[in-house]
């Protein structure tokens, strides 16, 4: 009776640990294919496209999932294959510099009016 | 004079703003992704179209000459129109091309074969459209050429016509 016991045990830990890892395959697959641009229909995701080209991308990302390869390593993968402009988020590049540092320095600019604005009144 | 300095700043910002937007007018918004980039042709796996068997880039690629990859499917008119073309290309003996038939039926495919006559000295299938998505392709038709090096050198997006021919002779001569 015991060893049913451990065995009912064991059997249901591995079955939910296998629905976790399912799960978890599932969350990063829509989260990467949110940040993938249809380039069919271009201003879609490929998460929300029906398109040939998504539907291939969608086969792509799970088989590459199951290889192994992380999230950045698929984004790699789909940069090499289309360029940049693939994925919704831009990576910091020098394409990319005045894109990401602009509202940065807009910060910096804005900051130190507001200062010598202060300073000015004071 | 600080009026005058405010007036100035504004007049730069929306000139600044005019130059951007009618700069944006005349750019399309369609991306193309960046095409005569040199590229490794993919490693892959994939079915024969006659024989059904499987077959290894390598094995596809072997010979020591220029390839083209074409992209097609029996459903896609352009398909139709650039055949002729490539009819003409593959009686040239420097190049040998490559079919990948996207996403289609096997009778439907082998009709258009039959009907239009069969260019490439292999076919494979590419059912799900993964194996096009390895070589960079998002539509159909689509064309590679790849060189001596196995190197994709040129990718023709659309059907292609003349001058393109022109000039894959002009390159593989």
């Amino acid at each position: 009776m015991k060893v049913l016991k451990i065995f009912i045990i064991l059997f249901l830990v591995t079955s939910f640990s296998e629905l976790k890892s399912d799960e978890v395959n599932d969350v990063l697959k829509n989260k990467i294919l949110k940040n993938i641009r249809c380039l069919i229909c271009q201003g879609q995701s490929v998460y929300d496209s029906e398109s040939d080209f998504a539907s291939s991308i969608k086969l792509i990302v799970d088989k590459k999932i199951n290889e192994g390869l992380k999230e950045k390593q698929i984004y790699q993968f789909l940069r090499e294959k289309y360029g940049d402009w693939v994925i919704f988020d831009p990576q910091l590049n020098k394409n990319t510099y005045v894109l990401w540092l602009l509202p940065l320095l807009l910060f910096l600019v804005g900051g130190v009016i507001m200062r010598k604005k202060l300073m000015f009144t004071n | 004079m600080k009026n005058k300095f405010s007036l100035f700043i504004i007049v730069i910002f929306l000139s600044l703003c005019f130059v951007i937007f009618y700069k944006g007018l005349n750019t399309s918004n369609n991306y193309t992704p960046k095409v005569n980039e040199k590229k490794n042709i993919p490693t892959f796996k994939a079915k024969d179209f006659y024989s059904n068997n499987y077959i290894s880039s390598d094995k596809i690629f072997e010979e020591n000459i220029f390839y083209i990859v074409n992209i097609w499917a029996s459903w896609c008119v352009p398909c139709r129109t650039e055949h002729p073309l490539l009819m003409q290309l593959s009686k040239n003996q420097s190049i040998k091309l490559i079919g990948l038939n996207y996403r289609d039926n096997f009778n439907n495919a082998k009709n258009f074969i039959d009907d239009f006559g069969n260019p490439y000295s292999r076919i494979l299938i590419d059912k799900d459209g993964t194996l096009g998505v390895e070589f960079g392709a998002y539509g159909v038709p689509e064309t590679f050429l790849i060189d001596k090096n196995k190197d994709i050198i040129k990718k023709f997006v659309g059907p292609i016509n003349n001058e393109i021919v022109n000039e894959i002779k002009l390159i593989i001569k």
